[in-house]
């Protein structure tokens, strides 16, 4: 299993084939992610997420056709809250870590796209 | 100027303050209970203790000196009035920095929340506080618990009292080195694939994973919420066990919280510290040794199992045939949450906002932020679990690894069959050294190949040293796995354990930590 | 290209095309408190008042599910004809914004709690027409941005937001229908009325407030168009804004013949989100959705899932009420209305609130004839809802009440009502603080009698002289002279008494 997850090289994992993530793909997954990412950064992410992905990709080794997927680690269902008001917070409090505010509200940019 | 101090054993001459903070919680709370010491006196020898190493350790990124005191002066009010809180009451914390405090501020290590303060306490900070426990400050670790070395902390790495120029494991290394050297007798931790176990592992400490949902994590700054669980630190079993009592139980601001009674950890801790072991099946996990892992590692491991029997336990080989997937499943799993869980560290409510000029679109502003304010490991976590979400790949990658995640889960139940408890090393290696893997993140990730399993399926899970690896001299960890809410039997075997090896070692382990260099 | 396209003539385009319409609405429920948190709804609220770490996304906070809130979209689910599913959950839908503090909103994705319905609707013509419900699932609103430094609030040009989270996570019911075909020409109108009933129907039930105007029910509204007789659909449009029943059916009108327009230029529709402008009932580019939005849907692990036991199904289909349009067949025999006085009433919106002035005492004749009368005149005259006028069911009974006991005439009590409706406070506050009442005092009238025939002696002499009808006169007289406060029917008699009649 270690040599295995070490191995960094070309994708060895028999018939499964992980796609290689680009330098594009990474800029795009940026996007969605809303991070800045510098050039060089595009280089590192593409190369080690490329790693990464050849080693987790393993999981598809197992063929899990009829297997159900977990979400949640525990099987608990139905757990719900009475519709009564409990106290938040304060104005004040609700702002007081704001990077800005005025007229009690958080002050942000301007949003350039409509909402989705 | 420069002296040496020793955290350790009763020999060395040490000053009060050592005497008390040489001390197990335990004993702590018998000495407050007795009235030979008061919660203040133990709570000032703690916070000398802290700054005299916390410049070669770096534990701690705050420390609440004047609310510690007030905590402590109010245990002992309240001692004195007769309402002593818990059997835990005087007796000072280490909170790792992702759970919230609403009198500390609360940063994850992270540059994103550098002097954010919460409007509100996490269930387990309510808890601890309710139980007159003091809290001394809030721990290092990896940026937003990711990471195994507590590199990955945007303040600056916490290093290993064993050998300071190695890491003191991940991402709740903050904690385990806070107790390893000495500067608190108990500590909080959070695990999501290892992170109290492991550097428990590398410290010579005990760290517990309670079933998930065991303890709540309102309060807990997520990263991975199906996987995520807060857990007690300590120097021995007993100690984690006094703990882990004190912030378990049902919470209703937590809806995956386990609405059951909390299993009796401090009872079964008693009760295996009698060092009879004869009717529990234990289980080698075959999966879990071998090729990959450190010689010293395996054989302290072969000689804990050894002991195991020794102490009554019927030991067989058991099979968990998927154990082998859980890395990916994890990496695929834990990415993906922590992608949308980051998402509301966006500059427009709290926290760091970057390139605010007044022309840039709140778009612009959002990205230039989370570009500054996160680090390299969190970026890629992102960016990893964007890409695995992606519609074309959910289901090659996020479905797929939930269905593995069943699988793991049905091989722990179909073990669980046949014994009582499981175990394994806790990591394939002894610490290394700082630095040593940064650039290679597949390398790091490996540091948690024995631990992902436990969250994964949600059961109980336990690290307690093992000895030191005779071929570096650094403690290893004997990892001890349970059923969901079977905590108590990670306590029985735990303590059993832990007593034999004292005796079969000629102390504790703790105490044999090399001598720190203090201010 | 698309934009210099004429929109084409409404006959035109059924001639060429078949509409395709699909109907996404959006309903606040009017639970006391927030889907995953225990914030107050409260509407109108000062800003950033009902917040909590939950709803404003603070790190470590964690949502847990208002079961009342489960209650009603099961109960709303139930009304629709819908299944409910035996086990579902809540997803989290990826995507940045200001207006959503976890940048995620929890919602559900490919399990909704309700799903496979329909609703019959009555269109004007008291045709049925049976509008297909694809589902119906939870969710959570966004905050209320504003944008500051533009034109008008609007986002184009602003030079910053404000934000206020007290919406944020007030639960939300989305219900979206099957596609609507075959409606043809009455598209437009099968729109307003599936909205209008849906509204009945969710009001009727007391989930939601149903305020168009404040939000608490809105509209998208899809729309495509296919060739006459092809089983195709078009490219389809979003338009989103239409704030009122009649906006809803004007907008798909206008889609419907600006779709027509293009295509038979031989341009192409954008798939985009329209925005439609009550003032020129027309629509106008939002955002293109050219790029599919990749949400990254994936199931909320902060949540457990929900397995409705039959029980507790059971338990909530027997607090539905009765359906509206059976309600309505039970008042027109009750009420003895004709087809066109129910439709007037229906039409009207007033069929609840004159139930509700019948039950608070008042006959089925005059409450109807106040509501759909005068009250709809100035619900009218204010461009509100009949509902949103302020006035209650029961201060209309308590008005109808007071004529009966001949406190207040006719005119008068138009007056009672307009002082209600100006917020001077119930009827009997405004007749005691503004001083109306019915002068039945005799003397004080005998003097105004007297003084109207000295003032016509000649009238005078012809009642005396047995010309009764002539007594109309000095009735309309002394009607001016007490300013309309005095009972005309009284009035007439001490007249006839003053001539000797
Ligand atoms: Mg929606
Ligand atoms: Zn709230």
């Amino acid at each position: 299993m270690l040599d295995r997850a070490r191995d960094t090289g070309k994708n060895d994992q028999g018939a499964r084939a992980v796609p290689t993530i680009s330098r594009d793909e990474v800029a795009h997954l940026a996007g969605l992610a809303r991070l800045a990412v510098t050039e060089s950064e595009l280089d590192t992410f593409a190369g080690q997420l490329d790693v990464i992905l050849d080693s987790v990709a393993r999981v598809g080794e197992v063929a899990a056709e009829d297997i159900p997927p977990t979400s949640h680690a525990v099987p608990v269902t139905n757990v719900f809250r009475s519709d009564v008001v409990r106290p938040g917070l304060s104005q004040e409090q609700a702002l007081a870590g704001a990077p800005a505010a005025e007229e009690n509200r958080f002050r942000v940019p301007r949003i350039l796209n409509e909402e989705a | 100027m420069t002296s040496t101090a020793s955290g350790g054993g009763p020999s060395d001459g040490r000053t009060d303050t050592a005497a008390l903070t040489g001390l197990t919680a335990a004993e702590l709370a018998a000495k407050l209970a007795a009235g030979e010491v008061s919660s203040v006196e133990v709570t000032r020898a703690y916070l000398d203790r802290i700054a005299a190493v916390e410049p070669a350790v770096h534990a701690f990124l705050h420390v609440d000196e004047e609310g510690a005191l007030a905590a402590a002066r109010r245990a002992d009010e309240d001692r004195a009035a007769g309402r002593a809180s818990s059997e835990l009451a005087g007796v000072p914390l280490a909170l790792k920095d992702v759970l919230t405090t609403s009198d500390m501020p609360t940063t994850c290590g992270s540059k994103m929340l550098e002097g954010w303060t919460p409007p509100y306490d996490a269930t387990v900070t309510r808890r601890l506080r309710e139980a007159g426990v003091v809290l001394l400050g809030k721990t290092n670790m990896d940026e937003f618990a990711m990471g195994s070395s507590t590199e990955n902390s945007a303040y600056g790495p916490t290093r290993n009292p064993w050998d300071t120029e190695r890491i003191p494991g991940g991402s709740g290394g903050g904690s385990s080195a806070a107790l390893a050297a000495f500067e608190a007798p108990l500590a909080i931790g959070t695990d999501t694939g290892g992170s109290i176990r492991q550097p428990g592992a590398v410290t010579g400490t005990v760290g517990v994973k309670p079933t998930y949902g065991g303890v709540s994590r309102h309060g807990l700054v997520a990263f991975s919420s199906s996987l995520d669980q807060a857990g007690p630190c300590g120097r021995t079993v007993l100690d984690a066990a006094l703990l882990h009592e004190v912030i378990a139980g049902h919470d209703p601001l937590d809806s995956t919280s386990v609405d059951a009674p909390v299993p009796q950890v401090v009872a079964a801790a008693r009760e295996g510290a009698a060092g009879d072991l004869r009717g529990v099946r234990v289980g080698v996990v075959r999966e879990l040794g071998g090729e990959g892992y450190q010689e010293g590692v395996q054989r302290s491991f072969r000689a804990a199992v050894d002991q195991l029997t020794a102490l009554g336990a019927e030991v067989v080989e058991v099979s968990c045939p998927h154990f082998d997937y859980g890395l990916g499943a994890y990496y695929l799993i834990a990415p993906s949450e922590c992608s949308s869980n980051l998402a509301r560290f966006d500059a427009m409510r709290y926290g760091l906002r970057v390139g605010d000029d007044g022309s840039r679109s709140a778009e612009e502003v959002m990205s230039l932020t989370r570009e500054a304010g996160f680090g390299p490991e969190v970026k890629r976590r992102i960016m990893l679990g964007t890409y695995a979400l992606s519609s074309g790949y959910y289901d090659a990658y996020y479905g797929q690894a939930q269905k593995v995640r069943t699988l793991i889960t049905r091989d722990f139940t179909a073990a669980f069959e046949q014994v009582d408890v499981l175990v394994s090393p806790t990591t394939p290696t002894t610490a290394f050294r700082i630095g040593e893997r940064v650039e290679n993140p597949m390398e790091m990730y490996l540091a948690d190949l024995c631990t992902i399993p436990s969250n994964l399926a949600g059961n109980a899970s336990m690290s307690v040293p093992s000895g030191l690896s005779d071929e570096d001299g650094l403690p290893v960890g004997l990892q001890i796995m349970a059923p969901p809410m079977a905590d108590d039997r990670l306590y029985r075997v735990g303590a059993a354990y832990e007593a034999a090896r004292d005796a079969a070692q000629g102390g504790a382990l703790i105490d044999r930590v090399p001598q720190l260099e203090v201010a | 290209m698309t934009a210099v396209a004429e929109i084409m003539d409404y006959d035109e385009l059924l001639e060429r095309f078949d509409p395709v319409l699909g109907l996404e609405v959006h309903v606040e429920l009017s639970t006391a408190t927030k889907m995953f948190c225990g914030c107050a709804t409260d509407f109108g609220a000062e800003p950033n008042t009902q917040v909590c770490p939950v709803c404003l996304g603070m790190p470590g906070a964690l949502p847990v599910v208002n079961g009342t809130a489960v209650e009603s979209a099961i109960r709303i689910g139930l009304a629709l004809n819908c299944r409910v599913a035996e086990w579902c959950r809540f997803a989290r839908k990826n995507y940045f914004y200001p207006d959503m503090p976890k940048n995620f909103q929890t919602s559900q994705y490919d399990e909704p709690i309700v799903f496979d319905g329909y609703l019959d609707v009555v269109l004007d013509d008291g045709e049925t027409f049976r509008v297909e419900i694809e589902r119906a699932h939870m969710e959570e609103d966004t905050g209320k941005s504003m944008h500051v430094g533009g034109a008008a609030g609007r986002i184009h040009g602003a030079e910053h937001t404000l934000m206020d989270y007290n919406r944020a996570g007030v639960p939300l019911i989305e219900i979206v229908t099957k596609p609507i075909v075959g409606a043809g020409e009455r598209a437009p109108e099968v729109a307003r009325a599936y909205v209008t009933a849906l509204r009945d129907l969710l009001r009727s039930m007391r989930v939601s407030d149903v305020r168009m105007d404040q939000g608490s029910l809105r509209c998208d509204a899809n729309v495509s168009l296919s060739p006459k007789g092809s089983a195709e659909f078009g490219t389809r449009t979003e338009t989103k804004n239409v704030n009122s029943l009649r906006s809803v059916e004007r907008a798909v009108r206008y889609e419907m013949r600006r779709h027509a327009g293009v295509l038979t230029a031989g341009g192409t529709i954008v798939q985009e989100t329209r925005h439609f402008d009550e003032s020129t009932a027309s629509t106008s580019a939002g955002r293109p959705k050219e790029t599919a939005e990749d949400y990254r849907y994936f199931p909320e692990p902060d949540l457990v899932p929900i397995a409705p036991s039959n029980e507790w199904i059971e338990q909530l289909r027997e607090t539905l009420p009765e359906l509206p349009w059976e309600r309505r067949k039970r008042v027109q025999q009750d009420w003895q209305l004709s087809d066109e006085e129910l439709r007037d009433l229906v039409n009207a919106g007033a069929l609840d609130l004159v139930a509700a002035t019948v039950d608070a005492g008042a006959s089925p004749a005059e409450a109807r004839s106040w509501w759909v009368a005068y009250l709809s005149q100035q619900a009218n005259t204010q461009g509100v809802e009949l509902e949103a006028l302020a006035i209650t069911p029961e201060q209309v009974a308590r008005v109808i009440e007071l004529v009966s006991e001949g406190k207040l005439t006719h005119k008068l009590a138009r007056q009672v009502v307009d002082g209600v409706l100006a917020g001077k406070g119930d009827p009997d506050e405004v007749v005691a603080t503004e001083g109306i009442e019915v002068v039945s005092d005799d003397s004080a009238l005998q003097a105004a009698v007297d003084e109207a025939l000295a003032a016509q002696p000649d009238v005078a002499d012809k009642i005396r002289g047995g010309k009764v009808q002539a007594a109309g006169a000095v009735v309309g007289a002394v009607m001016k002279a007490t300013q309309g406060q005095a009972d005309a029917k009284r009035v007439r008699e001490l007249v006839l008494a003053a001539c000797g009649q």
